[in-house]
């Protein structure tokens, strides 16, 4: 099987002495699309920097498609494409040119360059900005320039470094059928996220990293399979003084007219409602309790 | 054109020279125009005001005008090709779009090369802006050695725009980008005989002024412009290449350790 990244045993302490990342291993494979999620703090940018040879690392091995950063540095990085997560292009330059500069820098000759250049910002809805001053275009214009940026050299893994922070709903549904569409056309894709709703739409296969340290490697589908539980919180239209008791199901008061149910995955909430009816207590409405995957995500990092 | 892993190596360099001789280009005013004008003023009032009751001995017994052209040429030079690279490498590492070249397959060589290409560039036209300057003041100007004026034009913005690369590299803060220029450039370059020959020092001021690596640069320009140095000119010429090599190397070092550039 081929991987697209290839981690193993890698180390980061800073100048300061902060040891960012405690000896991670990690494999991605081709095709994939990898969500990498972690607290503040947890060591994601450090990895990524360490990818795209922009941190240097303590110590381990880092493998683009089988090709070392260490001794075959130029192969590994002409496959890349990263989007950091802070802004990195020159704020007085047109937007035009600082991708065509891109793609020069990736030894892509001009008049190779300019028809993609244009193929690109036209697909990112930057084409009407092309003359403008980097420096005036939105945050979510300027997340979008540093995509185009990333893309110019049609890389085979493409790593995002919390892409959809700070973009409005829109733009983040928009990035997300975008980066759905490279994947399909085979780029390997790893993105941080705090987002776990953005981590459960797009990515197969998710890690979670802890004080430089992988709490959990697994499939998409592996992680949501442990959430059995699911939690409701329902609106009632009279207030109660004591919660009801229902076979099978865990219920909890809230306050006197807020009432919380547990319900595990194999039941039906149909027959929830039943009881709730014959025990003569209305719902008004009812919601999901905060994020599942969120809680999930919580425990494993306090678990350690 | 050379090819390193099959990426097209010429392609990159030009693409960071030309964004290089871009950058002062569009800043213009900043750039081309301040020497054009304070060289004008150095001629006004050194050459055309006070230069005629200059005794000769000062300048080797050429008019003083004349005399001043070389040196004010060179000043311009060095501090030119400096300030371009130390403020565009320490503009690049300021606004992280520096990331933009370490993230490509670009070699280390070919990114201190794309720079050092930028300053000679400014340096190379600030030079040639201050001589038609100079043509003004003294229109009969003939140039004794081209071809060696030439070669000492170019390796002295070669040398210091590697050190405007290096100071850039050590930069933390806009006030290291202009120390060095401020009390150490400047300085030696005023002392270094821009304006006077150092044989009508004392003694003991002639033999200090031999310390100062300004002296051997302004001199040897001035021998391809004039014909006349107060120094050895194989000797300053392998000193000029010498310290060329050696601040390569460290730059290439430097950038290897990734200091000042990589966490
Ligand atoms: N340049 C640096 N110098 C010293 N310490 C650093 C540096 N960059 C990061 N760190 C430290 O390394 C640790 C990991 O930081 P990193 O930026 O990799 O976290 P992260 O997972 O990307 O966090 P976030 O979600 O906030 O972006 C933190 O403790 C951070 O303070
Ligand atoms: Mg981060």
């Amino acid at each position: 099987m081929t991987f697209a990244l290839e981690i193993k045993d890698l180390k980061k302490v800073y100048a300061g002495g902060t040891e960012a990342l405690k000896g991670i291993s990690l494999n991605v494979k081709e095709g994939d699309f990898y969500a990498l999620l972690g607290p503040n703090g947890a060591g994601k940018s450090s990895t990524i920097g360490i990818i795209g040879t922009l941190v240097t690392k303590t110590s381990g091995s880092v493998k683009i498609f089988d090709a070392d950063i260490d001794n075959n540095v130029a192969i590994a990085k002409s496959m890349l494409g990263v989007v950091s997560q802070e802004i990195n292009f020159s704020q007085f330059e047109k937007v035009l040119h600082i991708v065509t500069t891109q793609a020069g820098f990736y030894g892509i000759k001009k008049s190779i360059a300019e028809p993609k250049v244009e193929e690109m910002l036209k697909r990112l809805g930057l084409w009407d900005k092309r003359n403008d001053q980097a420096r005036t275009l939105s945050g979510g214009y300027k997340r979008r320039l540093m995509i185009a940026k990333a893309l110019i050299h049609d890389p085979k893994l493409l790593i995002l470094d919390e892409p959809t922070a700070g973009v409005d709903i829109e733009l983040r549904r928009e990035m997300w059928s975008f980066l759905k569409e490279i994947n399909e056309n085979g780029t390997t894709i790893i993105l941080t996220t705090h987002y776990l709703e953005e981590a459960e739409q797009l990515c197969r296969n998710i890690g979670i990293i802890d004080h430089g340290e992988i709490v959990a490697d697994t499939s998409m589908k592996d992680l949501l399979s442990r959430l059995d539980v699911q939690g409701f919180v329902m609106d009632l239209d009279k207030p109660l003084d004591k919660e009801p008791t229902v076979e099978g199901f865990e219920l909890k008061l809230e306050d006197s007219s807020t009432l919380v149910a547990a319900v595990n995955k194999d039941k039906s909430i149909n027959s929830l409602f039943d009881e709730l009816n014959k025990l003569g207590i209305k719902v008004k409405s009812m919601r999901n309790e905060s994020n599942r995957l969120e809680e999930l995500f919580i425990e494993m990092i306090k678990k350690k | 054109m050379k090819h390193e892993n099959n990426i097209n190596i010429s392609v990159t360099l030009w693409t960071l020279a030309s964004k290089e001789v871009r950058r002062f280009m569009r800043i213009w005013v900043q750039t081309l125009v301040p020497p054009a004008v304070t060289m004008s003023l150095y001629f006004v009032i050194f050459g055309s005001l006070i230069g005629p009751n200059i005794k000769p001995e000062v300048t080797d017994g050429f008019a003083y005008v004349q005399y001043m052209i070389p040196g004010l040429i060179m000043m311009s030079v060095i501090t030119n090709s400096y300030a371009n690279v130390v403020s565009s490498f320490y503009s690049v590492k300021f606004q992280k779009s520096i990331e933009e070249l370490l993230i490509s397959p670009m070699p280390n060589w070919t990114i201190l090369l794309g720079f050092i290409i930028g300053g000679v560039c400014r340096g190379v036209l600030v030079g040639i802006i201050v001589f038609c300057v100079s043509l003004f003041f003294y229109p009969d100007f003939e140039i004794a050695n081209p071809l060696l004026t030439v070669i000492v034009l170019f390796l002295t913005s070669i040398l210091f725009s590697l050190m405007g690369f290096i100071n850039a590299v050590y930069a933390d803060s806009f006030d290291d980008i202009s120390v060095i220029p401020t009390f150490v450039l400047t300085p030696l370059i005023y002392l270094g005989g821009v304006f006077y020959s150092i044989n009508m020092l004392p003694d003991f001021w002639r033999s200090v002024s031999q310390v100062n690596p300004m002296l051997y640069v302004v001199n040897t320009f001035r021998e391809g412009m004039l014909g006349t140095s107060d120094v050895s000119i194989t000797f300053s010429l392998s000193m000029i290449i010498l310290f060329i090599i050696s601040f390569s190397v460290l730059s290439l070092y430097l950038l290897k350790r990734g200091t000042g550039i990589r966490e």
